[in-house]
C-alpha cells in the first residue's frame, strides 16, 4: 500500500516545480488571451469612437488611453519585480526566479512604451518632443535601471546563481526608486500635477473616465499574459539547456 | 576591530603598493575635465557656469573607472571566498574595503580637484562648496559603486556592466551634488546630499555583502 502524499502539498509549493506549474498555469493561458483581446476592442472602440476630443488638446487627448496604462505598468512591473525577488531570496521559490527574469524586458517594453508615447502627446499639446521635467526624466531613469538589469540578466552564465545576484540589485533599485523619483521632481518641476488619483475623486469627466479604465485593465491584462507566456517560455528554454548540457556530457563520455 | 583594521591597512597597502592605480585614477579625473573645454570652447563664463557640473561627472567618471579593483582581484585569486568564511562578517570586510576604496580612490581626486577648478574658471566661493560638497558626496558614489561591483564579481567581463548599473542609481548623487554648489536651495541640497551619504554607506556593507555571498554559492 502506497502513501499518497502529494495530496498535502499547498498549490504554493506545488507551482514551486517548474513542470507543475506549466500543467496548473497552461488552461488560464488561453481565456487571459481571450479577455485581454475583448478589453482591447472595447477599449479601443470608447477611445476613438466613443468618447469627446478634448476642448483644448483636440483629438490628442486619445493618446492618453495609450499612455496612461502604459506609465502605469512601467511602474507596477517592478513592484512584480520586486515581489518575485523577496519570493527568490527569502523563500527560494523557484519559479520567482523565472517571474523576475520574464518581468525585465516587458517592464523595458512598457516602460520604453510609455516615453514614446508620452512624446508623441508632448509634440502637440506641449510643442516638444522631450521636456526634462520631474516625471520624465524619472521614466527615463527606470527605463535605464530596467535595461540594466536585462543586460545583466543576460551576462550570466549560470541563470540560477544570477536570480539570487539580480534578486539583490532589484530590491536596491527598488528601494532607489522613490529618492531617484523624489530628487528628480526636485530638481525640476514642470509636469501636470495628478489628475486621475485624488483624494477629492477624478478631476476628469466620466465619458473620458470610462475607455482610460478599460484601456488600463487591457494593458494590466495584457501584461499577465505575457507574463504567463514568457514563464513558460523559459521553463522550456531551461529545460532545452538541461537536455543539450546532458547531451553534450553524454557525448564527452 | 583588530581584523577590521588589518584589513583596511591589507586595502590601503595593496592599493598604494600595486603599480600607480591611485596616479592613474587622478590622471583620468583631470583629463577628463580637462578635455571639455576642448568640446565646448574656451570661453571662460560659460566654463565657470558648467564646472561644477564637470567636476562631479569627472569625479562620477573616475570613480566608476576604479571599481573594478574593489573585488575582482580578492574574486581571482580565491580570498574573497576565505573572506566569506572568515571570524570577521562580510559586511565588515566590505566596509573596511570601502574605506580604503574611498581614501585612495575618491580622497586624491578631492585633493587635485583645485587643479581643474583652476582650469574651469572656477571662482573661490564657488571652489569651496565644490571642495565640500564632493566630501559629503563621494562616499555615496563609493557605496553605490561597492554594490555595483558585488553584483558583478562573479561576471567575467562584469567591469563593462557595473556602470550602466550604478550609473541610473547615481543620479540623486549627482543631481543634490551640483545643486548644492549651484542650486538656489544650496543649504537643502547639502542636507540632502549628506543624508543620502550616510544611507548609502550605512546600507551598501550589507547590500554588498549578500550580494557577493549569493554570487558564490
Amino acid at each position: 500500500m502506497s502513501i499518497d502524499t502529494t495530496s498535502k502539498q499547498s498549490w504554493w509549493s506545488r507551482i514551486a516545480h517548474p513542470g507543475q506549474f506549466v500543467i496548473w498555469t497552461k488552461p488560464l493561458l488561453w481565456p487571459l488571451t481571450i479577455l485581454t483581446a475583448l478589453l482591447f476592442v472595447g477599449g479601443l472602440y470608447f477611445a476613438f469612437f466613443n468618447s469627446p476630443a478634448d476642448y483644448q488638446m483636440g483629438d490628442t487627448v486619445r493618446i492618453m488611453y495609450v499612455h496612461v496604462p502604459n506609465a502605469w505598468l512601467s511602474q507596477f512591473v517592478y513592484g512584480v519585480m520586486a515581489v518575485s525577488a523577496l519570493g527568490t531570496l527569502v523563500w527560494r521559490h523557484p519559479m520567482a526566479d523565472v517571474s523576475m527574469k520574464a518581468a525585465a524586458p516587458l517592464g523595458a517594453l512598457f516602460t520604453a512604451l510609455a516615453l514614446f508615447t508620452g512624446s508623441l502627446w508632448g509634440r502637440p499639446t506641449w510643442g516638444t518632443f522631450w521636456e526634462w521635467d520631474g516625471r520624465m526624466t524619472s521614466t527615463l531613469v527606470l527605463l535605464f535601471i530596467y535595461l540594466g538589469i536585462v543586460a545583466l540578466w543576460r551576462a550570466f552564465d549560470d541563470q540560477l546563481r544570477a536570480a539570487r545576484v539580480i534578486a539583490v540589485f532589484t530590491l536596491i533599485g527598488a528601494v532607489n526608486i522613490p529618492i531617484i523619483k523624489f530628487s528628480v521632481d526636485w530638481w525640476s518641476t514642470l509636469h501636470q500635477p495628478a489628475s486621475v488619483f485624488r483624494a477629492d475623486g477624478p478631476k476628469m469627466p466620466g465619458s473620458i473616465l470610462t475607455p482610460l479604465f478599460v484601456m488600463f485593465f487591457a494593458f494590466t491584462f495584457l501584461f499577465l499574459t505575457l507574463q504567463l507566456k514568457a514563464m513558460h517560455t523559459e521553463v522550456k528554454r531551461r529545460r532545452v539547456m538541461t537536455l543539450q548540457r546532458r547531451a553534450a556530457q553524454g557525448e564527452s563520455a | 576591530m583588530t581584523a577590521f583594521r588589518a584589513m583596511l591597512r591589507r586595502e590601503l597597502r595593496l592599493a598604494l603598493r600595486g603599480g600607480g592605480d591611485v596616479l592613474t585614477l587622478v590622471l583620468f579625473f583631470v583629463i577628463v575635465g580637462a578635455i571639455v573645454p576642448f568640446a565646448v570652447g574656451p570661453d571662460r563664463a560659460l566654463l565657470a557656469r558648467i564646472a561644477p557640473g564637470i567636476v562631479w561627472i569627472s569625479a562620477f567618471l573616475a570613480m566608476l573607472l576604479g571599481l573594478d579593483r574593489l573585488f575582482r582581484p580578492d574574486h581571482e585569486d580565491g580570498s574573497l571566498i576565505l573572506l566569506r568564511h572568515a571570524h570577521l562578517p562580510l559586511s565588515a570586510t566590505i566596509a573596511a574595503k570601502l574605506i580604503a576604496h574611498w581614501l585612495v580612490a575618491a580622497l586624491p581626486l578631492i585633493v587635485a580637484s583645485p587643479f581643474l577648478a583652476m582650469l574651469l574658471a572656477m571662482d573661490e566661493p564657488t571652489f569651496w562648496r565644490m571642495l565640500v560638497s564632493l566630501l559629503v558626496g563621494t562616499p555615496a558614489l563609493a557605496a553605490f559603486g561597492a554594490v555595483g561591483a558585488a553584483v558583478t564579481v562573479a561576471i567575467r567581463r562584469g567591469g563593462l556592466i557595473a556602470p550602466i548599473l550604478i550609473a541610473p542609481l547615481s543620479i540623486p548623487v549627482l543631481i543634490f551634488g551640483t545643486g548644492s554648489i549651484t542650486a538656489p536651495q544650496s543649504a537643502a541640497a547639502m542636507l540632502f546630499l549628506a543624508a543620502l551619504s550616510l544611507m548609502a554607506v550605512a546600507l551598501a556593507p550589507f547590500a554588498a555583502a549578500l550580494a557577493i555571498s549569493s554570487a558564490e554559492d
